[in-house]
């Protein structure tokens, strides 16, 4: 890693883009690199474990029963004889799964709202923000369980109603970013040099909105997680025999007095999730440096 | 000052129209009713049961008559508990409800606030990285993850606590503290960064070059500036104590609002539904009025408008 870092005697004038200055930030921070990693590892094992191990999720082994780690099972198995790795790495696909889409969702409802009312500013942006705030201020988590218990216990609908939710707070920074990016001299400079919109939209505003909206996301995917693995939890997202980290996390709360690993290898295997996913977050936050959305 | 929250409360009646309006008609929307799950029952006593609860009633009718109704803080009959008024229901269960949030609450600035103020001042020592640990595991290991862990740890190896019920004091404390934790670790590391960024002021070093002492300095001077971004982070975690008391009272099996809550929408006893979403808007508007008055005295540079 040293030898790549060694730039600094070279003559300033090369000077380095904000996004390699960024990479380069970001790969110091032994926090971040380690989320990345971890996460890297844990997409992968989900992707293709399960093809790797020959069993699936849903293969019983009655006789066997609820076993303790073993070495034939690695995460020992549950009371119907299934695989605990398998079925972990099998939940990780849709809990993963998930939280990708509904942070896309959010992110597409979010960018676009927000650019709106940063673009038009005056009437139209006070009222649009001031939606948010009413929203902001409801209880919201209780719309997702009506609309996930009123209508059906389907997939798609628990990402689109999670994504519905959680599109507020990225909505407000990229409002905030395009308003003051608008009243940047650069962008004056750009307009007065004759470029037209669209150029000044596509070269200058969307790479200085891009970080603080690449940060969000990373920020957002763990806070998806945890509704979605709540809501499942709650026995209202995620349906058998499909099962996600909070189905998995349920089940084990429940037979936790005499199959202890049912609970907690999910759990842990959760938490560290959670954990990367921060990690790298907050790796991103610093290295593009950009300033806390909570003020 | 007293504009400010008269003009706060009067929005509430916009707020909790439009939240009673889209959750009435989205239930209307929804399949099933909360008469269609019962088995054998016949088509006449369906009706007469729909009589009844004037469900026979175009929806629009109905609507305004649920409105009128809310007018004067009448609820409603709920359809699943017989002879019960939602009312009734509320003020049976509520209590249960606010006692766990509010000890949560307690826990988490009680054992929040002072750490972060102290990891702050002994910034870079063991107290330091101690409390930025244990901010770590409050962030990744959620409740329904940390409540489980618990009740298997205390409750059954040690024996220290049942792991179930609301009975006894002892059964208050392993809910609450699960509750409590996530928060008291979120505001730890929002304390911590907002004395951090005080304590780098001028006037903290015009305070000391005055010869002030290390305790003055803290709890005098930098403190209330250093808690303002924990007062803005109350409302959100306010409304999050709200989710969070659905998932403890499914995982400790405590008798109070969240959980009927949850069973309300499965059953879809309509008026229970409503009654709580309304009671849960009204809480959480009131709620977060209540921050932004705490807010505007901490930092006399905002006023109320």
């Amino acid at each position: 890693m040293s030898a790549t870092t060694v730039l600094a005697p070279e003559p300033v004038e090369a000077g380095l883009s904000p996004w390699t200055d960024a990479w380069q930030r970001l790969r110091r921070n032994r926090l971040a690199v380690f989320g990345a990693g971890m996460l890297a590892v844990l997409a992968v094992a989900c992707l293709l474990g399960p093809l790797l191990l020959h069993l699936s999720y849903e293969d019983q082994d009655l006789a066997l029963g609820a076993t303790a780690p073993s070495a034939r099972h690695w995460l020992g198995t549950d009371t119907l004889g299934r695989d605990l790795l398998v079925r972990i790495l099998y939940g990780g696909r849709i809990s993963l799964g998930v939280a990708l889409c509904a942070t896309l969702v959010a992110l597409g409802i979010g960018v676009l709202y927000g650019a709106v009312a940063g673009y038009a500013g005056g009437r139209l942006d006070g009222f649009m923000m001031r939606v948010v705030d009413i929203i902001y201020a409801l209880p919201f988590t209780v719309f997702v369980i009506l609309l996930t218990v009123f209508f059906g216990r389907n997939i798609v609908l628990l990402f689109v109603a999670i994504g519905a939710v959680e599109w507020l707070t990225m909505a407000r920074i990229v409002r905030a970013q395009v308003q003051a990016l608008r009243k940047m001299e650069f962008i004056e400079a750009a307009r007065s040099l004759g470029f037209g919109s669209r150029r000044i939209i596509l070269h200058h505003m969307i790479p200085n909105v891009l970080g603080p909206v690449i940060v969000y996301t990373t920020l957002t995917i763990p806070a998806v997680m945890l509704l979605e693995a709540a809501l499942s939890f709650l026995g209202l997202g995620v349906q058998p025999p499909m099962s996600s980290w909070g189905t998995l996390i349920k089940d084990g709360a429940e037979k936790m007095e005499e199959y202890w690993w049912l609970l907690v290898f999910p759990g842990a295997l959760f938490s560290l999730t959670l954990f990367s996913l921060n990690f790298l977050g907050d790796g991103l936050r610093d290295a593009l440096d950009v300033r806390s959305a909570r003020d | 000052m007293l504009r400010f929250v008269v003009r706060r409360l009067l929005q509430l009646i916009p707020v909790v129209f439009i939240i009673v309006t889209l959750t009435f008609f989205m239930l209307r929307a929804a399949p099933g009713g909360p008469f269609t799950a019962e088995k054998a029952v016949s088509p006449e006593v369906l009706r007469n049961l729909e009589a009844h609860y004037g469900l026979d009633q175009p929806v629009w009718k109905q609507y305004l008559t649920y409105l009128g109704h809310l007018a004067r803080g009448d609820l409603g009959p709920s359809y699943k508990y017989t002879n019960r008024t939602i009312n009734e229901i509320i003020a049976g269960k509520l209590p249960t409800s606010l006692e766990l949030g509010g000890l949560a609450l307690g826990i988490a600035l009680l054992v929040g606030l002072p750490l972060g103020v102290l990891a702050a001042v002994k910034r870079n020592t063991w107290i330091d990285y101690l409390c930025s640990i244990c901010g770590l595991v409050g962030i990744c290991v959620p409740p329904f993850v940390l409540g489980p862990l618990l009740a298997l740890v205390f409750g059954i190896y040690l024996h220290w606590f049942d792991v179930s019920g609301w009975e006894y004091a002892g059964d208050r404390v392993l809910p609450s503290v699960t509750l409590g934790f996530a928060y008291a670790a979120y505001l730890m590391r929002l304390a911590r960064s907002g004395m951090l960024e005080v304590l780098h002021l001028d006037f903290i070093r015009t305070a000391r070059a005055k010869g002030a002492g290390e305790a003055r300095l803290v709890f005098h001077h930098a403190l209330r500036g250093g808690l303002l971004p924990v007062v803005s982070y109350l409302g959100p975690a306010i409304a999050g104590l709200l989710t969070g008391s659905f998932i403890l009272e499914t995982v400790f099996q405590i008798p109070g609002l969240g959980r009927e809550f949850v069973t309300s929408a499965s059953n879809r006893d309509y008026t229970l539904v409503l009654g709580l979403v309304v009671l849960y808007t009204v809480f959480i508007v009131v709620m977060n009025l209540v921050v932004d008055v705490v807010q505007v005295w901490l930092n006399p540079r905002l006023r109320f408008e």
